[in-house]
């Protein structure tokens, strides 16, 4: 069957937990991979007779995320409550936010890999709080409740559909945790949940002049950004499928819910709309509305730091490459690292190699060492070495290979300053012109071929210059000042007429 | 044989004689305590007595004063707590089988409170399930019997509390009230009952019925009890978000001072058809007695009054029906012992474990939220409430307390109103209106019948008003002798 | 309004309200509901236009607590009432449908 034109139209529903100290609505600790059921008081069990109190750190991340997505922060907002039935949800209802959400729309730039940077509109982010879990054991009769988790504070972020294939979905997702990450209201571990996605997909279908809507599917509880765009691209496939084969099925479904088999790579149907919940929303009357002053959201804005996206702009301005300053802005610790070295010592390129090349390259093995993920920030290097390394780098009293083995020693000695550092090892560029000309001399009269080659045979001049460089070096074991070792081996050359 | 007498004392002179060293804690519970031994398997006043408990709790206090130690102001006086109010200690029912074993790993603010100030609990008192009702009648346990003809109710929700206070089987209660089930059953047994301002009190541990109506109060035998028990319970709570931020003043401070320049507002719609003649007279002459003595007696309107049963009943069902869903029996609570799947577990634990009032008003709560007619019911009737809220809003313009009867007739016999759900709710007609508006509201005994049942008369005042109606009630009080009668109970066999 | 509820509509809401009811039950129910739904029908004739919907009584707003961890209750206080419990977790019949939740 031939394939129709199509336009992808993709939006997502985004739960980020907020890692406050305590709870949304209680004082319980907010904590993870705790013992099951540690993590409970009266409030999260929903015991009879307690009350919920909004927790204000709660609001402050969900305003700043709102402020830092261009969302328009209501001035006054309320608390619904949002009923259905499940073992994790003790009251029977979560606290949610219906028809005043905290965040309203806003818009949000975001970069694409071609360069460019694209607009998503958000359409509002509201708090509520988690539900607790429930863990199905095979060939076990009964399913374990477990509550540590019911009651976290969760900010659920919802886009338009703006995203117009799977791989935007997944870069806004990707973009969407580093702004938590330097919001600092989220780690960010997709591992362990923090962050939920449920894309809706639907299609518009070109054919004979018309267009036709496919029914819009939501995919529920997705916490990898692999599986937000597999799972696109598998329900894109679907829809398209399904049209070509059954087109009053495709379009006249109403909007349904899917499920995502990760080992499978396929979505399942969950609940179509006629079986859709009954939510009976209503306004909570434990809790009173939330009234945002424009103080406090400014008060707000001062804490938010410069975001991902815009440190991204700022690094491709320092030349940097485009994987160098992501791998640098993965970690806001690391960015601003890297940012303070360079307000020293304006050689980013420089100090850039050294973070990404030797720093990394300690950072991952102490990862793998440790178990546990030790990043480039965590070294104990501060920017002023890093800076004064660069220089030295910069202005030849070192060689690059050098540097390497200059930062070994200060990750792990109690050296600091990197010249004495430099020093110890002996490692300092020797920029004397009699004691270069001396290895220079020696090592042209080693390789007569060379200087033949040199000489005589312009193809191979270069490679013999090469050569003949790296002999000098390594006379001095490596010592000699590589621009001082080019310029008297080429005037050198030329003298030998 | 204890002093019989001491169970006459009201809870303020039981507190001042017990501080004064004149009566020991210990005698004063262990008096009340024989009175329950002996009346309350007529009354069943009672879920649970706290026989060893309260004579351990009123020994510490003994000891304590003997050491010269100063305690709060309701040290050793034997005090019932609805049992609705979460306690560390016992059971915490609402009078349902769902929660027949439920133990509350926490105790209500207002438990707290209590204890700070010495109180001595004597037990946990009946009520309708999940205080939903008006004649304690639906309690999974059995109803509770009116001390004065123990062939009638209560009243209700808080029968069990009233019927304790009224017949000495406690110094005094504590009672809820979402539509009057403080005021009701205070009326019906011829004893002082408080709704305070909503917000005055908190209510963290109360478990809910419906969050914005509901109010702890005091339930008393006199209105000076009635200020003491208030200047212990009222008061901001953090874990209360509903609750006041404002400290309350001193109840008791200028509560034997004359009220003076007072405009009582007598609303037409509340002396209307359906009011018992008896009553009638009875409130009527409470009003003479204010006019001469001085008050302006002024008339208001309460336009609204006539739709507050019809906003009531959907309000309140809805937000019950929020509130109870957590009772589904997975995490306390009755569980049915034969559920194949998870649906059939929560929808036959529940079945099981509550009784036909609470499903009537669930279903009715369920309905008025469900996608189609939420506009039409809930958010409708909040808009009356509004209305509601706005009446009173004008009245108090022209008057400082607003009097009525509390109920349109004295106590029924039980089981006259049981088959017709809609009968037994029209019974609340002159209380809902104080909840759905939020402003205090008190019952004070006025009179009796012909029959020898006790009438009250409700006083309802602006926001935060307590001290104001409590002053007046006082005054009327100590003109009158209502208080110092006592129901004839036969013992039990 | 439709203030006569069908037989259909009082199941419906019997099994939102989660409630097994028998058809007995389904039938009383019905007629109870109905006659109250009758009587509250009269919410209709008044003029609520321009009024706001009252939630809550007093004119409190933005009560919040601070960030502050306060203890979880012990394990044991957890589970005191738990109908059916296994190690440090509840149990319920196991749930196949894993859709059922909310979000
Ligand atoms: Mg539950
Ligand atoms: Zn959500």
């Amino acid at each position: 069957m031939p394939q129709p034109e199509y336009k992808v139209l993709i939006g997502m529903e985004i739960h980020v937990q907020l890692a406050t100290a305590s709870k949304m609505f209680t004082g319980a600790a907010n904590g993870f991979n705790e013992d099951p059921n540690t993590q409970v008081d009266g409030v999260v069990l929903g015991l009879p007779g307690v009350l919920p109190v909004i927790n204000r750190r709660a609001v402050e991340m969900a305003i700043m995320v709102g402020a830092a997505l261009g969302c328009a922060i209501a001035a006054e907002t309320k608390w619904d409550r949002k009923s259905y039935y499940y073992p994790d949800l003790p009251k029977n209802y979560q606290i949610s936010q219906y028809d005043q959400p905290l965040c309203g729309a806003g818009t949000v730039m975001m970069p694409l890999p071609n360069g460019e940077t694209k607009a998503v509109r958000i359409r509002r982010a509201h708090l509520e709080e988690d539900a607790g879990k429930l863990l199905h054991e095979s060939g076990q009769s009964a399913s374990l409740v477990d509550l540590n988790r019911a009651g976290t504070p969760l900010l659920e972020i919802v886009t338009e559909p703006d995203f117009s294939c799977p791989e935007e979905a997944r870069l806004f997702g990707e973009e969407l945790r580093q702004i938590c990450r330097y919001l600092c209201v989220s780690q960010g571990i997709m591992q362990q949940g923090h962050m939920r996605f449920e894309p809706n997909i639907n299609l518009h279908i070109f054919e004979d002049g018309k267009a036709y809507k496919t029914a819009i599917t939501e995919v529920k509880n997705l916490n990898s950004f692999r599986s937000v765009e597999r799972a696109c691209e598998y329900e894109i496939q679907r829809q398209l499928t399904e049209f070509l084969t059954d087109r009053s099925a495709a379009l006249q479904a109403g909007k349904s819910t899917r499920g995502w088999d990760d080992d499978k790579g396929c979505t399942t149907l969950q609940r179509s709309k006629e079986e859709a919940h009954d939510y009976r929303y209503f306004p909570d009357p434990d809790l009173v509305p939330l009234h945002v002053s424009q103080d406090w959201i400014n008060r707000i804005k001062t804490q938010i730091p410069e975001l991902p996206m815009a440190r991204f702009q700022r690094y491709m301005q320092m030349e940097l490459t485009r994987k160098e300053a992501a791998a640098l802005l993965e970690d806001k610790a690391v960015a601003d690292l890297f940012d303070m070295a360079v307000e020293i010592k304006q050689l980013p390129k420089r100090i850039a190699n050294l973070m990404l090349g030797p720093a990394a390259k300690t950072a991952n093995a102490l990862t793998s060492e440790r178990g546990t993920s030790v990043l480039i920030s965590d070294l104990g290097v501060q920017a002023s070495q890093y800076a004064k390394l660069a220089g030295m780098m910069e202005d030849g009293t070192v060689s690059a290979s050098a540097a390497v083995t200059i930062f070994e020693s200060l990750c792990s000695s109690t050296e600091t300053d990197p010249m004495v550092a430099a020093e110890k090892l002996g490692l300092l560029q020797i920029r004397d012109t009699g004691a270069t000309q001396a290895w220079v001399d020696a090592a042209l009269a080693n390789n007569p071929q060379a200087i033949a080659d040199y000489k005589n045979n312009p193809k191979k001049k270069q490679a013999s210059l090469g050569f003949l460089r790296g002999a000098v070096m390594k006379l001095s074991h490596g010592k000699a000042d590589p621009k001082m070792v080019g310029e008297l081996l080429e005037q050198t050359l030329e003298k030998l007429g | 044989m204890a002093e019989p007498l001491l169970t006459e004392l009201s809870a303020r002179e039981l507190a001042q004689k017990i501080a004064k060293r004149e009566i020991r804690a210990v005698d004063a519970t262990r008096a009340f305590l024989e009175q329950i031994d002996t009346y309350d398997r007529t009354l069943h006043a009672f879920n649970e007595i706290y026989n060893d408990a309260a004579i351990a709790q009123a020994d510490a206090v003994d000891h304590s004063l003997d050491r010269g130690e100063n305690l709060g102001v309701l040290a050793g006086v034997p005090i019932a707590l609805k049992d609705n109010l979460c306690t560390l200690f016992g059971h915490t029912t609402c009078s349902s089988k769902m929660l027949q074993n439920f133990c509350s790993p926490y105790d209500a603010t207002v438990v707290t409170k209590l204890k700070a100030a010495g109180a001595i609990f004597v037990g946990k008192t009946n009520l309708d399930e999940f205080a939903m009702g008006s004649s304690t009648e639906n309690s999974a346990f059995g109803p509770t019997h009116n001390p004065w003809n123990t062939q009638c109710v209560p009243g209700g929700s808080s029968g069990g509390s009233a019927a304790a206070v009224a017949g000495r089987l406690c110094a005094a209660a504590l009672g809820s009230d979402t539509g009057g089930s403080i005021r009701q059953p205070a009326a019906l047994c011829g004893i002082v009952g408080l709704k305070p301002t909503y917000g005055l009190v908190s209510r963290y541990g109360l478990v809910a019925f419906a969050s914005s109506l509901d109010q702890i109060g005091p339930m008393t035998r006199d209105v000076r009890d009635a200020a003491l028990m208030l200047n212990v319970i009222a008061g901001p709570d953090a874990k209360d978000s509903t609750s006041w931020p404002q400290p309350p003043p001193d109840y008791l401070r200028d509560l034997e001072k004359p009220p003076e320049k007072i405009r009582i507002g007598l609303p037409k719609e509340f002396f209307g058809d359906g009011l018992a003649a008896e009553v009638s007279n009875a409130v009527h002459a409470a009003v003479d007695f204010f006019r001469n003595h001085g008050a302006e007696i002024v008339q208001v309107s309460l336009p609204h009054t006539r739709y507050g049963i019809a906003a009531y009943y959907v309000i309140a069902p809805a937000e019950a029906s929020s509130n109870l869903a957590r009772y589904d029996g997975v995490h306390y609570g009755h569980r049915t012992p034969h559920a194949s799947d998870l649906f059939d577990l929560y929808a036959a634990s529940r079945a099981e474990g509550f009784g036909p009032e609470v499903q009537r008003r669930i279903m009715l709560g369920t309905y008025a939220l469900s996608s189609g007619y939420y506009d039409a019911y809930y958010l409708r009737a909040q808009k009356v409430r509004q209305l509601i809220k706005d009446d009173f809003d004008g009245a108090f313009e022209k008057c400082d307390v607003i009097i009525s009867p509390t109920t349109p007739d004295v106590a029924f016999k039980l089981g006259a109103k049981s088959s017709d759900p809609l009968a037994m709710y029209l019974c609340d007609v002159f209380t809902v209106t104080c909840n759905i508006a939020g402003i205090p509201g008190m019952s004070v005994p006025c009179g009796f019948s012909s029959t020898g049942l006790p009438i009250g008369m409700q006083m309802l005042g602006p926001v935060f008003s307590e001290s104001n109606l409590l002053r007046l009630a006082r005054f009327y009080e100590l003109a009158h002798d209502w208080r110092t009668r006592k129901p004839a109970i036969a013992p039990s066999s | 309004m439709g203030e006569t509820l069908s037989t259909t509509q009082v199941q419906h809401v019997a099994r939102l309200s989660r409630l097994k009811l028998s058809d007995q039950d389904i039938q009383r129910y019905g007629q109870q509901l109905s006659s109250i739904l009758e009587y509250v029908a009269q919410l209709q004739e008044v003029d609520v236009e321009n009024k706001a919907p009252m939630s809550h009584p007093l004119p409190l707003h933005s009560v919040l607590r601070e960030d502050v961890v306060e203890p979880s209750l012990s394990i044991a206080a957890v589970l005191q009432n738990a109908p059916s419990k296994a190690g440090a977790f509840f149990t319920v019949p196991k749930v196949l449908d894993i859709s059922a939740g909310g979000g």
